[in-house]
C-alpha cells in the first residue's frame, strides 16, 4: 500500500519503550518482585509459628521445587505475555497443551518409532512441537486472514482442538512411560531440574526475542498503535502469525516438560491453563490492551502464583482458600495500577 | 443481476444468517435422521439446554453492555452448592432466597468493581472465577453436596417438573427469555445498555449514568446464574463443586454465535436463545447420527468462526480481512 514510505522508519516503540521508563514504569516493573520478597518473608515468618512441617519454607530443596513446578504454566505465560503485547489473547493454550502431551506419548508407540528404541524420544518430541506450532498457525492465520478478534477466534478453538484431543483416544487417558525419559526429566543439572533450565532457557530467548530484535519491537510497536504501526510500514499479520506459532509451541514445549515425566495424559489435562496464564502475565504488569510488558516481569508473576499456592499450603491453609487469595490479588493488582498509573487525561467519571 | 441478488443474499445472511444457517441445519438434520424433530426430542433438548440457556440471557446483557463475564460458571456452582446445602439447614423455602441473595451480592460486588470503578471486566470476571471457586470449595469444605431426603421434598420441582405437560426448565427459560427481551428492547433502561456499549462516552455525554447501567447488566447476569443454579440443584438434586466449570466459556459461545459484538452495543435476546438452540441441537443432532459427543466441539468451533467472519466481511463488504 505504500511503497514511498522512507527507509529509516522512527518507529512508535523508540518513542515508547525504552525512555518512557517513568518512575511509575519502574515502579510496576520491580512491584512484582517486591511482592514476591515480601511472600517469601511473609510465609517465612508466619511458618515459624502456624506451620506442622518442620523444615523451613526457604529451604533449598522446597524452592527448587518450586522453580520446577512453575515450569508449566510458566512457560506457557511467557508465550502468553508476547501475544499480549501484540494486543491479542489466546485462550486455546490448554487445549494445544493437551493436544501436544498425546502427541508426544502415543507416537512413542508407533511401531518405527518403538523400532528405533531411544532414538525415538527427540523424534516425539519434534512430532509435539510441531504439532504446537501446526495449532498455533491455525489461529495465527485465521486471526490475519478473517481479521476477527483473536478472544472469538482463540475461544473456537478452545473448544475445537479440546474435541481434537477427545477425538484422539477417546474418553480413555493416553499412557506411556519411557524410563529414559523420567530419568531426563528428573534429573537435576547444576542443582536445578531440567524443567527449570526449560523455564530459564525459554525466558531468555523471549527476553531476546523481545528487546533486541525486529520481531520484538514490532510487536510493541503493534500492540501500541496498530494504526501507526501499519502507517510506519510494519507488515501486522506476519507478526501475528509468528507470535501464534510461537504460543503454540511453548504451549507444547511445556507439555513436553511436563509429560516426559508424568508419562500418562487425560483428555481433560490443561483445561484452564490459559485463565492461569493471564492471570500471571496480568499480575506480572502486562497491560490486556498491548504495546506494554515484560518478560521478566511475567517469570515473576509465574513465581508470586507458585509462591502462594505453596506458602498457604505451608502455613497450613486450605487449598480451597489459595483460589479465593489468588482471585482477589488479581483484582487488587488491576485497582492498584489503574490508581498509580493514572494521568491527567484520564476518562472523566461519574 | 448476478451483482444484486448476491448483495440481497448477503444482506439476509448478514442480519439473519444465524437464523438462516439454524434452520437449513435442522432440516438437513431431519432428512438425516426423522427423530431429530420429533416432539420428545426437541423438548428434551431445549429441556438440556435450559441451565445454559438462562446464564447466556444474563451474559447478554453484559455483553451489550460493552463487557466480559468469565465468572458465571463459577457462580452458578456456588448457588447451586449453597442451595443444596441450606436446602437441608433451613429448608426450601427460605434456601432459595437466600441463595438469590447471596448470588446477587457477587454479581454487586463485580458490577461495583467493573461499573463505578472502571476496571477491566475479563480481569476481574477472571479473578472472580477464581475467587468464587474459593469461595464454594470453602462453603462445602470440597465434599459433595447432596440432599438428604431427595424423595420427601418438593425441590426437585423446577429441574424435574412440568406444568400441562411442558417441563419446567423450559418454561423457566421461555418466561426468563420474554421477560429481559421486554425489558431490552421495551424499557429506557435496555436502550442505556447499548448506548453504553455502543459508545460509552457518548452516553455520558447524553446523560445516561453509565455506571449505574453497568452495575445493573452485571445484576441481571447474577440473578440469571442465580436462576440456572436453582435449576441444576434441583434437577439433579445433589452435586459436585464443579458443576459450572468451563461453563463460562461455553456461555460466552452461544452468545457470541448469536451475533453479539464484544466490542458491545450489539445482540438481542432472540438472537442469543437462537445460539444456545443451535449448541443444543448439535449437540443432539451429533450424536443421533451416531457421533461420539465431543464431535461437537469441533463443529462448534467451525461454526463459530464462519458466523462471525461472515459477521464482520458484511459490515466491511469484503470477505478478506485488510490486516496486512
Amino acid at each position: 500500500m505504500s511503497q514511498s514510505t522512507p527507509q529509516p522508519i522512527a518507529s512508535p516503540v523508540e518513542a515508547d519503550t525504552p525512555p518512557r521508563k517513568s518512575r511509575s514504569a519502574l515502579f510496576v516493573q520491580g512491584a512484582i518482585w517486591g511482592f514476591v520478597v515480601l511472600e517469601l518473608i511473609f510465609f517465612s515468618v508466619a511458618g515459624r509459628f502456624l506451620s506442622v512441617s518442620d523444615t523451613a519454607f526457604l529451604d533449598l530443596d522446597n524452592m527448587l521445587l518450586l522453580l520446577k513446578q512453575s515450569a508449566p504454566i510458566g512457560i506457557i505465560a511467557l508465550g502468553m505475555t508476547i501475544i499480549m503485547i501484540n494486543g491479542n489473547i489466546d485462550l486455546s493454550v490448554g487445549a494445544t497443551f493437551a493436544l501436544s502431551a498425546i502427541v508426544l506419548l502415543d507416537s512413542m508407540t508407533w511401531p518405527f518409532m518403538a523400532a528405533m528404541g531411544d532414538w525415538a524420544i527427540p523424534l516425539a518430541w519434534l512430532f509435539a512441537l510441531g504439532t504446537g506450532v501446526v495449532l498455533g498457525a491455525i489461529n495465527g492465520l485465521i486471526v490475519w486472514k478473517t481479521g476477527v478478534d483473536a478472544f472469538i477466534v482463540t475461544l473456537g478453538s478452545m473448544l475445537g482442538y479440546r474435541g481434537l484431543v477427545f477425538m484422539y483416544n477417546g474418553e480413555q487417558p493416553t499412557s506411556h512411560l519411557n524410563w529414559t525419559l523420567v530419568d531426563f526429566a528428573e534429573a537435576q543439572f547444576l542443582g536445578l531440574h531440567t524443567a527449570t533450565w526449560f523455564l530459564l532457557g525459554t525466558v531468555l530467548v523471549l527476553w531476546l526475542v523481545m528487546t533486541r530484535t525486529v520481531h520484538g519491537r514490532n510487536a510493541y510497536a503493534i500492540g501500541n498503535n496498530r494504526e501507526a504501526a501499519v502507517n510506519a510500514g510494519i507488515r501486522v499479520g506476519p507478526h501475528f502469525l509468528i507470535n501464534f506459532m510461537l504460543i503454540g509451541f511453548l504451549a507444547a514445549l511445556s507439555a513436553v516438560v511436563f509429560y516426559s515425566e508424568s508419562g500418562s495424559v487425560n483428555p481433560n489435562d490443561g483445561m484452564l491453563y490459559e485463565l492461569w496464564a493471564i492471570t500471571a502475565v496480568v499480575l506480572g504488569g502486562t497491560k490486556l490492551s498491548g504495546g506494554y510488558g515484560s518478560i521478566i516481569s511475567t517469570l515473576g508473576g509465574v513465581i508470586a502464583i507458585q509462591l502462594l499456592r505453596k506458602g498457604l499450603g505451608y502455613i497450613g491453609a486450605d487449598t480451597e482458600t489459595v483460589n479465593l487469595v489468588i482471585g482477589l490479588i488479581l483484582i487488587a493488582v488491576l485497582f492498584l495500577d489503574r490508581q498509580l498509573n493514572r494521568k491527567g487525561s484520564e476518562e472523566l467519571k461519574i | 443481476m448476478t451483482a444484486l441478488t448476491k448483495a440481497g443474499i448477503g444482506g439476509l445472511l448478514a442480519r439473519q444468517g444465524i437464523l438462516v444457517a439454524f434452520v437449513v441445519f435442522m432440516i438437513v438434520f431431519a432428512i438425516a435422521n426423522p427423530r431429530f424433530i420429533d416432539i420428545d426430542n426437541v423438548s428434551g433438548v431445549i429441556r438440556s439446554s435450559a441451565i445454559l440457556g438462562v446464564m447466556a440471557l444474563g451474559v447478554t446483557f453484559v455483553v451489550i453492555g460493552g463487557n466480559l463475564d468469565l465468572s458465571v460458571g463459577s457462580m452458578m456452582s456456588f448457588s447451586t452448592i449453597v442451595v443444596l446445602d441450606l436446602h437441608d439447614t433451613l429448608g426450601p423455602t427460605l434456601a432459595i432466597p437466600a441463595m438469590f441473595a447471596l448470588t446477587l451480592c457477587l454479581g454487586a460486588f463485580i458490577g461495583f468493581l467493573v461499573g463505578y470503578l472502571r476496571l477491566n471486566s475479563l480481569i476481574v470476571t477472571l479473578g472472580m472465577l477464581s475467587a468464587i471457586h474459593g469461595l464454594t470449595l470453602m462453603w462445602s469444605g470440597g465434599q459433595n453436596m447432596d440432599i438428604a431426603d431427595k424423595w420427601g421434598t418438593w425441590f426437585g420441582f423446577f429441574g424435574r417438573g412440568s406444568i400441562a405437560g411442558v417441563p419446567v426448565p423450559i418454561l423457566m427459560f421461555a418466561l426468563a427469555a420474554v421477560v429481559l427481551s421486554l425489558v431490552l428492547s421495551k424499557t429506557p433502561f435496555g436502550r442505556k445498555v447499548y448506548a453504553v456499549g455502543g459508545n460509552g462516552t457518548a452516553a455520558t455525554f447524553s446523560g445516561v449514568p453509565r455506571a449505574r447501567v453497568v452495575f445493573m447488566t452485571y445484576i441481571i447476569s447474577a440473578a440469571c446464574v442465580a436462576t440456572a443454579g436453582l435449576m441444576q440443584a434441583s434437577r439433579s438434586l445433589g452435586s459436585q463443586n464443579t458443576v459450572g466449570q468451563g461453563m463460562e466459556l461455553e456461555v460466552l459461545a452461544a452468545v457470541i454465535l448469536g451475533g453479539a459484538s464484544l466490542l458491545g452495543g450489539s445482540g438481542t435476546i432472540f438472537k442469543t436463545v437462537i445460539g444456545v438452540l443451535i449448541l443444543g441441537f448439535i449437540q443432539n443432532g451429533l450424536l443421533l447420527i451416531g457421533l461420539e459427543f465431543y464431535v461437537q466441539y469441533v463443529v462448534t468451533w467451525v461454526i463459530i468462526i464462519l458466523a462471525v467472519w461472515l459477521d464482520v466481511a458484511a459490515k466491511r463488504s469484503r470477505l478478506w480481512s485488510p490486516i496486512a
